[in-house]
């Protein structure tokens, strides 16, 4: 009897709204844990969401092409319609990371936009505008009257054209995000310059084994380090909600991807702690194939834990990175390149490479930051066997 | 040179019955007491008493006495002291003066023009306050005429002496005292169109007679505050300005329909049908009316005012018609 309402996620800290783009799904169909049952387009681009419950669709209640705001419902599912899955009842809400609670980004806002099915209040006017204009009508949000007149579309369809353009949207999210984390977040900043030399080594040997195509790179060694490193320091690795520390048990590790034209995004490699160097690689692979085409699945835009930033390939030596709210800790990685070290005594010429840490004081403090920082060293070199 | 609406309709009578030789006036109290609004006072000595008739209170008789002469070739003017008091002539003026062409086969037409005052605002309470022309654009067979200007007062009753069926005039009691300039350069009104008396894009105020005034001072308050108020006098009740309608309804898009009648079955009712019907597309907000409460005209001022469309009432209603309410 359980029905469930299927609202707007939050794929991010700092989306606010969503359009539906596509339903995957109709009326009726039985679907699974896991399943993407809608397309929505946010900030970040077009995302694949997903429903966390074994579940029967009941109702869809946001026409394709509607925008709404987060934590609208937009469909109406029921749970005890289809088998129990072995979660069962305790199986987190959709499209939220485990353990954590919903974001504060995701306020109960009543949609803005009508229900489908529901009658559209608007004069006779807004509508031959609304028609003219190329404007859905169900999409406008009426002023103070309560109905939609033709003013409030020429307002929407004047909105619309402007939030049409994906890069403008984009540098907006992210202006809103990191003013959101300079604002809110007392970051402290460490970094260390590490002797990569054998991790190098290693990596040279492992590769030479491998066709072209499955070789891996160095960012896939030190993501795999950072990941281990925060699946041991739970301040390092969760989100800071409602003044105080959620930690996770699992690290889904925000690997941030400059998309093609401008802005960023940081999908999450899901469950990053328990990856070897090779699955790390095809992870990293993947997502970032689906940051250039599309696809990127609500999770891995919601579930990030701790992100990696890696600017060595543009030739930095380091990056004092900002956090993304609502997590605790960015991990930075310049380029590796060939510097006198000294080594026994000697001075010897050695691949160095720059790490740093931005991590939240109201979680941490600079010793176990530090720490972390030692531990993703640790994992790096030289690496585990994978 | 400053003049009235009341001398306005004596120089329209004036007009007609030096212009047509056929035309005379007749009705209770208009020759030796000169009208009881003192439209008529002097013509007794100047046109005679063959021209300025008096009557008996009868007027279901006199009204049938100015159909027989207007069919027998004469252009009676008749007036009857209150549109209140006409409804004893309600036969005479629906089943006589209004069918007989339709009866006759088009032989027997009735040019016969009935002038009657009508509203309220002078404390005359409720058996000589009510507005029945909204009634009587409720039938086909005669056309019903609203002056609600100077110009209107002085030039509505010469074309309607010369229409070739019943006419009647309503002259609002509370319009009898207005006084300006009239325009010199209007020699002749038409009966057949609505007029644009302020031209605006947020509203159309759609209304006649005595609530033109109080519409246009609405419209002056209102745009004060940005609000820029279309004012349309119906002048024509019936047939009713279609045209007129649907093209002020293409410019603003809103509409403030302001009538002294009563809201229930009323012209005000009608107006609103015939927006909806003929520019259902244009309309950005529900139609709205202002219209007198539904009672008897009180007799107290305070209730009076009360009762009635006032500036005030007029310009609230806009501003609720276009969402500042």
């Amino acid at each position: 009897m359980a029905e469930l309402a299927f609202a707007m996620p939050a794929l991010g800290a700092d989306m606010e709204r969503g359009r539906v783009v596509r339903w995957r799904v109709k009326p009726g169909d039985t679907i699974g844990r896991g399943q993407v049952i809608v397309e929505v387009e946010t900030d970040k681009g077009l995302i694949d969401v997903e429903c966390f419950h074994d579940a029967t669709v009941m109702a869809l209640l946001v026409p394709e092409g509607v925008e709404v705001a987060v934590g609208a419902v937009i469909a109406r599912l029921d749970v005890a319609g289809a088998a129990p899955t072995a979660e069962g009842p305790r199986a987190p809400p959709a499209t939220e990371p485990a353990r954590l609670p919903p974001t504060s980004a995701a306020p109960a806002m009543p949609p803005v936009a009508t229900p489908l099915g529901a009658r559209v209040i608007a004069s006779p006017l807004a509508r031959r505008r609304a028609a003219a204009l190329g404007v859905d009508v169900a999409t406008v949000a009426p002023g103070t009257s309560g109905r939609i007149s033709a003013e409030d579309v020429e307002r929407a369809a004047a909105t619309s054209t402007r939030e049409r353009d994906p890069k403008e949207a984009m540098r907006r999210a992210i202006a809103a995000a990191m003013a959101k984390s300079k604002r809110e977040i007392p970051h402290y900043y460490l970094w260390q310059s590490v002797d990569v030399t054998d991790a190098l080594a290693w990596l040279t040997a492992h590769n030479a084994r491998r066709p072209v195509t499955e070789r891996v790179l160095f960012g896939a060694l030190v993501a795999r380090a950072v990941a281990r490193a925060a699946a041991a320091a739970p301040e390092m690795n969760g989100a800071y909600l409602e003044g105080a520390v959620r930690s996770s048990l699992e690290v889904h590790l925000g690997f941030a991807t400059a998309q093609r034209g401008g802005g960023l995004v940081a999908p999450a490699l899901l469950d990053a702690h328990t990856l070897d160097v090779d699955a790390m690689m095809s992870a990293i692979a993947d997502v970032v194939a689906r940051v250039k085409s599309g696809g990127l699945k609500s999770r891995e835009m919601s579930a990030g834990t701790i992100t990696l930033t890696a600017l060595g390939e543009l030739g930095v030596d380091g990056v004092l990175p900002v956090i993304q709210p609502p997590q605790l800790a960015i991990v930075g990685a310049g380029r590796v390149t060939e510097r006198p070290w000294v080594v026994g005594g000697a001075v010897v010429v050695r691949s160095v490479l720059t790490l740093s840490l931005a991590a939240d004081h109201r979680a941490s403090d600079g010793h176990r930051g530090a720490r972390f920082l030692q531990n993703i060293v640790k994992n790096l070199v030289p690496p585990e066997a994978p | 040179m400053t003049i009235n609406y009341r001398e306005c309709c004596k120089l329209a009578l004036r007009q007609c019955l030096d212009e047509e030789p056929r035309a005379f006036l007749m009705g209770e109290d208009v020759g030796a007491y000169g009208g009881c609004y003192a439209v008529s006072k002097g013509l007794l000595d100047v046109y005679g008493p063959d021209r300025i008739r008096d009557t008996p209170l009868s007027e279901s008789a006199f009204v049938g006495v100015g159909i027989g002469a207007a069919m027998n070739g004469m252009r009676p003017i008749v007036e009857v002291m209150t549109c209140n008091f006409s409804l004893l002539a309600l036969d005479q003026i629906i089943n006589n003066a209004a069918t007989l062409r339709h009866m006759s086969g088009g032989q027997l037409g009735v040019p016969l023009v009935i002038r009657m005052a009508t509203g309220a605002g002078r404390q005359l309470a409720a058996q000589h306050s009510h507005s029945f022309e909204g009634w009587y654009a409720h039938i086909p067979g005669v056309r019903i005429l609203a002056p609600a200007t100077l110009e209107d007062a002085r030039f509505m009753l010469p074309a309607a002496l010369k229409e070739p069926d019943p006419v009647l005039l309503f002259e609002h009691v509370f319009l009898y005292a207005m006084e300006g300039e009239l325009d010199a350069s209007v020699r002749a009104v038409d009966i057949e169109h609505a007029a644009l008396r302020r031209r605006g894009t947020h509203l159309s105020i759609l209304t006649y007679g005595a609530s033109l005034q109080k519409s246009l001072s609405a419209a002056d308050a209102l745009a004060a505050e940005g609000i820029d108020a279309e004012v349309i006098d119906l002048r024509v009740l019936r047939p009713l300005d279609d045209a007129a309608l649907v093209d002020t309804v293409k410019r603003t898009h809103r509409v403030l329909v302001v009538d002294e009648g009563w809201k229930s079955g009323g012209l005000s009712a009608e107006l609103m049908a015939r927006v909806c019907e003929l520019a259902f597309d244009e309309l950005d907000a529900p139609p709205t009316r202002v219209c007198t409460a539904e009672v008897p005209i009180p007799y107290p001022k305070h209730l009076e005012d009360a009762a009635l469309p006032q500036a005030a009432t007029i310009a609230a209603a806009a501003r609720r018609v276009c969402g500042r309410g």
